[in-house]
């Protein structure tokens, strides 16, 4: 096994996104949805700008349209929730053919949807184009606390196996109890979740048993080359374009 | 409960997200303390659990779903300090890797879901046993109250930072009757699930059970009887509607911001109700004099509405999965 694949999550390539430091891409990510998080919602042009360095980032990582829109779509449950907010938005209203909106709802529905749309883009790029343990040795070199990444790293690693499992508990359920109708098969579900502890407790006594023995003394080994190329000068000006965006909408606002 | 990117403004965002910092290395600093080497896989594998159990979403109103937050089952299974920390890891990865819940929203995030559930259930469910008889099955009680305790807090939690920061402009007092009303109904699955869970652990595994690890249990039974459920689903709607009934008016006596300018400026006599807003519109029942009765009742009917409305859509979300 060399390193953690995040087999849906990433996408193999060679670009230049793919070959950059993960934790330069770390600092670009956060810096960039500070930056779009800052901008007065009112400032729609400074959100042209926004989705431009985005779109920019999307063509270096040499991602298909269709891939990253599929991606995207995982904040469908948030367009849901926004767009809900002009009809419960309080304050003045304005009649958008038959229906009566509120302004302040509009803007905050335009909020939500821009700044979530950019931001989950922006997760997406860097998922997509950063090896999962990439990501986690990028959070190591910013010096966050390394209990943290430990835990992080065991968890998507086990994060298919357990969730399999579940699935497969699931299925049992269904094929012993019939369709899930009842009350009983809720409660069924839920000492499941039971189940499912004891038998992760007892697997993270075997996993580490089992590193023990082929020589685990504190931390994991680095299997495979880790992306090095690391262009601080690229990643600060995409960030300076954001944040100068941002700062001039939120001064003339 | 996954605050997006864009819902809570940059300053707020900011400053939860440094109280959530420190909450966060409080918790590893406690965590690390008892967190012997042999426990970094165990505490990986029980993230990759919660993430698998936060995945089973049960709608509860159109749009809104709810799924196990696990904070309180984290805390008691694994104690205070080791639970909000997993959750966390949970919260952070989904954020990241996911796309789940907003990055500059990651401060809210970690605050609600991990450290506020896990640092309000674990004294919530030590205090309980304490005052209970010592068997598994009060313990399952026990777990239940805090349970549906630590969902209220986390939905209180939202409250005040949307209070503080919120975008778009909505009546506190309106999202604070929808959170705590919606997240009773939630509160009141989610002890129901940690229960279940706890008494399987119990069964089987009862020395796994960090929260209760200096108690003696008597009695090998762990399924509460019928009586204890339906006390504690009615005690959930109970505190739903008091919730609805006595904070939700109170929170906002005075018109917000926007509504008072409105006033002044004299266009609020141009402003009008939403035509959808039907019966219920201002959160006053038409033909009661009262405001005050009128936001009440309107908050009971709401939350008994909304109580309806997530057991029908449970109901055909179980018949859907039953045809596929």
């Amino acid at each position: 096994m060399s390193g953690v694949h995040a087999h849906a999550l990433h996408y193999h390539g060679h670009s230049p996104l793919h070959r950059l430091a993960p934790h330069v891409k770390l600092i670009a990510l956060l810096g960039f949805v500070g930056a779009v998080v800052a901008t007065p919602a009112e400032a729609v042009w400074a959100f042209g700008i926004h989705a431009a360095v985005l779109a920019t980032a999307v063509g270096l990582a040499e991602l298909p349209l269709g891939f990253f829109f599929r991606r995207l779509s995982i904040e469908i449950p948030f367009v849901v929730f926004a767009l809900a907010m002009p009809f419960v938005g309080s304050g003045p209203d304005v009649m958008v053919g038959p229906l009566s909106l509120s302004v302040a709802g509009i803007w905050g529905a335009w909020n939500v949807l821009a700044k979530a749309t950019l931001s989950v883009g922006a997760s997406v790029v860097l998922s997509s184009t950063t090896e999962v343990a990439d990501i986690l040795a990028g959070f190591d070199r910013l010096r966050s606390p390394r209990i943290l990444t430990a835990i992080a790293g065991f968890m998507i690693r086990y994060l298919e196996v357990v969730a399999g499992e579940v699935q497969r508990v699931r299925t049992a359920i269904a094929a012993r109890l019939g369709d899930q109708r009842r009350l009983g098969e809720a409660a069924a579900l839920a000492s499941v979740s039971g189940t499912m502890f004891i038998r992760s407790y007892e697997r993270g006594e075997r996993v580490h048993h089992a590193m023990l023995a082929r020589g685990y003394s504190g931390s994991m080994p680095r299997m495979g080359e880790e992306p090095a190329t690391v262009r601080w000068v690229e990643a600060a000006a995409g960030l300076a374009v954001a944040w100068s965006v941002a700062l001039t909408a939120l001064l003339s606002s | 409960m996954h605050v997006p990117d864009g819902f809570i403004n940059a300053a707020t965002s900011v400053g939860t997200g440094v109280v959530a910092a420190g909450g966060l290395g409080v918790s590893l600093r406690r965590a690390g303390r008892s967190l012997a080497d042999r426990q970094i896989p165990l505490a990986g594998v029980t993230a990759a659990l919660v993430f698998a159990l936060q995945m089973l979403n049960f709608p509860v109103l159109p749009g809104v779903s709810g799924h196990l937050m696990g904070g309180a089952l984290a805390a008691i299974l694994l104690g205070p300090w080791m639970g909000a920390a997993v959750v966390s890891v949970v919260v952070i990865v989904q954020a990241l890797f996911f796309a789940d819940g907003g990055i500059s929203a990651l401060g809210v995030n970690i605050l609600n879901i991990a450290i506020v559930t896990s640092l309000v259930a674990f004294p919530v469910f030590r205090g309980l046993v304490r005052v209970l008889p010592k068997t598994r099955v009060a313990a399952m009680v026990a777990a239940m109250f805090a349970s549906l305790v630590s969902v209220l807090a986390a939905a209180f939690a939202f409250v005040a930072e949307y209070a503080v920061g919120g975008v778009g402009g909505a009546d506190i007092g309106a999202v604070l009757g929808a959170m705590t009303g919606v997240h009773s109904l939630i509160g009141i699955g989610e002890g129901l699930i940690t229960s279940a869970a706890l008494g399987t652990v119990l069964a089987v595994r009862p020395d796994l059970v960090a929260g209760l690890a200096d108690v003696n249990l008597a009695g090998n039974h762990t399924v509460p009887t019928r009586r204890a459920v339906t006390a504690f689903v009615a005690a959930g709607l109970a505190v739903a509607v008091a919730l609805v009934v006595f904070v939700a008016p109170n929170a906002s006596p005075d018109p917000d911001g926007l509504e008072s300018v409105a006033a002044e400026t004299g266009f609020a006599e141009t402003a009008q109700d939403h035509p959808i807003g039907g019966p219920l519109a201002d959160y006053q029942v038409t033909g009661v004099d009262s405001e005050t009765w009128g936001t009440i009742l309107a908050g009971v009917l709401g939350t008994t509405v909304a109580f309806a409305i997530g057991l029908g859509l449970v109901a055909m979300s179980r018949r859907r999965a039953s045809t596929r």
